[in-house]
C-alpha cells in the first residue's frame, strides 16, 4: 500500500512543486531525510505528519525560508537556488503564527501588504478581500482587540491578496470556526481551478482528506507514503496511519 | 518608485506602530531623564565641571536610549512571526532595512528633540541659540548610530539573548562615531566656532557612509538562513 512516487518519472504538464533528495539538518538532529516530491498545476496535496515530523521544515525550504542541507527545489519553474526572489513571487503562505501587526488595524495590515506586494488599487483589492473573509465591520479594528479566529481570516485575506501559483498552508484549519473553514476551502478549491498548486499541512485529517487530490505522510523527516484520495478512504488512510505508529496524533 | 514606496510602507508601518504603543518612545524617555537626573546629582553645581562632562553625557543618554529603542522595535517584528512574513515577500532586502532605518532613525531623533531641552533646564545651559549647529552634528550622528543599530538588532533578532548582544555588539562598533559626536558637541557647547567641529562632522559622515553601505550589502545574508 505504501507508495513514494519517483519525482523524476511523472507524467503531465511540468510541476508547479519539485523537490529532489531534500535534506535538512538541524546541527546534529536531522529534520528532512531525503525528500522528493512533485505537485502539479492545480492539484491539492495534504501533508500529514505528528508533530516534528518535518512538516513546518518542509513548507519553510519550498517558500525559500529555509535552505535544505543538500537537495534541489524549483517552484513554478523558478530554482530556489539561482531565484529566490521568482519562488517569492510565486507563493502564497499561511504559516503556523499568523504574521499580524498587533498595533495595526486589519485594513491596515492588509495595505501594508499590498504595498509590499506593489499591487495597483490597493484600496480596492484590500476591500474585496475583507468582505470575502467577512471582517469588512472589524476593517479599522486593531488586531490585538481580534480572536484568534478573525487574526486567522485576516491572516487568509493577506493570502489571497496574492495569485500565487503555489499556495503553502501550514495548520490552517487551527482556530477557524465553521464558517472560516468552508470560506478556506472555498478558497483552496477556487486557487485550484486558477491551476494553483496547493501543499496542506495539517493534524486534521478529515478537512485534509476533504481538499485535497493526493494524501502523503510525512514522519520522523521521510515521506512515508504518498497516494491518491480516491484510491482510499478516511477510515483505510486512518488506519494506513495507525499502522505508522501515529494515530494518537491525528484526529 | 515601487522600492521608495516599499522603503516608506515599512517606516510607516513602524512609526504607526510605536505611535500606537508609545512603548519604545516612554522607556526610551524615563531612561534618558533618570540619566541626566542622577548625573545632575553626582555633578552637582559647579558649572566648570558639568561644562566638561556635558558633551558626553549628552551622547550618553543619546546612545543608551537609542539601544533600547532598537531593541523593541525588532522585538515587534519578532512577535507573531512579523519578520518571518517581512521576509516571505517578493521585495529587496535593501527596503527592508532602509525603512526599517528610516523607523528607528525618526523614533531616536524625536526622543533626541525632547532631551535637548529637559538637558538644558537640568543643567541650566543656555541651548537654544545652539540647537541648529547641535543639530547638524546630532542628526549625522544618530543616522550612523541608527544605520549600525538596525542591522545588528535585526542579526540579533533570532538569538535568545539579543538584548544584551545588541548593546555588545553596536558599542565597540560605534566608539568611533559615538567620539566623534562628543568632540563635536563640546565645540558647540563650548561656543566655539562651529569650523572647529567641521574635522567631527566629516568623521561622522565618513563613518555614516561607512555604516550604510555595509549594512546595505550584508542584510540579505543576515536575516536569511
Amino acid at each position: 500500500m505504501v507508495r513514494v512516487e519517483n519525482a523524476g518519472t511523472r507524467p503531465g504538464p511540468p510541476p508547479a512543486i519539485e523537490a529532489r533528495r531534500l535534506v535538512k539538518w538541524y546541527g546534529s538532529q536531522p529534520a528532512l531525510r531525503g525528500i522528493d516530491l512533485v505537485v502539479a498545476p492545480g492539484e491539492v496535496l495534504a501533508l500529514f505528519g505528528p508533530n516534528g515530523a518535518g512538516k513546518t521544515t518542509l513548507l519553510r525550504i519550498l517558500a525559500g525560508r529555509a535552505r535544505p542541507t543538500s537537495g534541489a527545489v524549483q517552484i513554478a519553474g523558478h530554482s530556489l537556488d539561482r531565484d529566490s526572489d521568482g519562488v517569492r513571487r510565486a507563493i502564497g503562505v499561511l504559516a503556523h503564527g499568523h504574521q499580524l501587526y498587533e498595533a495595526l488595524t486589519a485594513r491596515e495590515n492588509l495595505l501594508f501588504a499590498a504595498a509590499m506586494l506593489g499591487l495597483d488599487h490597493p484600496r480596492e483589492h484590500v476591500s474585496e478581500v475583507l468582505a470575502r473573509v467577512g471582517l469588512e465591520a472589524a476593517s479599522e479594528a486593531r488586531v490585538r482587540t481580534f480572536s484568534s479566529g478573525m487574526k486567522r481570516r485576516l491572516a487568509l485575506a493577506k493570502v489571497m491578496l496574492r495569485e500565487p501559483k503555489v499556495i503553502l498552508l501550514d495548520e490552517p484549519y487551527a482556530s477557524l470556526d465553521l464558517q472560516a473553514t468552508k470560506l478556506l476551502e472555498e478558497f483552496i478549491l477556487a486557487k485550484k481551478i486558477g491551476g494553483a498548486a496547493t501543499i496542506l499541512a495539517t493534524h486534521n485529517l478529515t478537512m485534509g482528506f476533504g481538499v485535497a487530490d493526493r494524501l502523503a505522510i510525512l514522519r520522523q523527516g521521510r515521506l512515508v507514503f504518498e497516494g491518491r484520495r480516491e484510491e482510499t478512504s478516511v477510515e483505510a488512510f486512518r488506519s494506513l496511519f495507525a499502522l505508522h505508529g501515529e494515530l494518537g496524533a491525528v484526529e | 518608485m515601487i522600492f521608495i514606496g516599499r522603503v516608506m510602507a515599512v517606516a510607516r508601518k513602524d512609526l504607526l506602530a510605536e505611535w500606537r504603543n508609545r512603548e519604545s518612545f516612554t522607556a526610551m524617555f524615563y531612561f534618558a531623564f533618570l540619566v541626566l537626573f542622577l548625573f545632575n546629582f553626582a555633578l552637582g553645581a559647579d558649572q566648570a565641571l558639568i561644562r566638561g562632562a556635558s558633551s558626553g553625557l549628552l551622547w550618553l543618554a543619546f546612545t543608551f536610549t537609542s539601544v533600547l529603542g532598537l531593541g523593541r522595535s525588532v522585538q515587534g517584528e519578532m512577535e507573531n512571526d512579523c519578520l518571518e512574513g517581512l521576509l516571505l515577500y517578493p521585495i529587496q532586502r535593501e527596503a527592508i532595512y532602509l525603512g526599517k532605518l528610516l523607523g528607528n532613525f525618526s523614533v531616536i531623533l524625536v526622543v533626541e528633540l525632547v532631551i535637548l531641552p529637559l538637558f538644558a533646564i537640568l543643567y541650566n545651559m543656555d541651548l537654544w541659540s545652539q540647537i541648529p549647529k547641535l543639530l547638524l552634528i546630532a542628526v549625522p550622528g544618530t543616522l550612523g548610530f541608527a544605520a549600525a543599530g538596525t542591522l545588528l538588532s535585526s542579526m540579533t533578532a533570532g538569538l535568545r539573548a539579543r538584548e544584551a548582544m545588541l548593546p555588545f555588539l553596536l558599542f565597540p562598533l560605534t566608539i568611533p562615531l559615538i567620539l566623534s559626536a562628543v568632540k563635536g558637541t563640546e565645540v558647540v557647547l563650548r561656543g566655539e566656532p562651529f569650523e572647529l567641529a567641521m574635522p567631527w562632522v566629516k568623521l561622522i559622515a565618513a563613518f555614516d557612509v561607512v555604516f550604510l553601505v555595509t549594512s546595505l550589502l550584508t542584510f540579505e545574508y543576515l536575516v536569511e538562513e
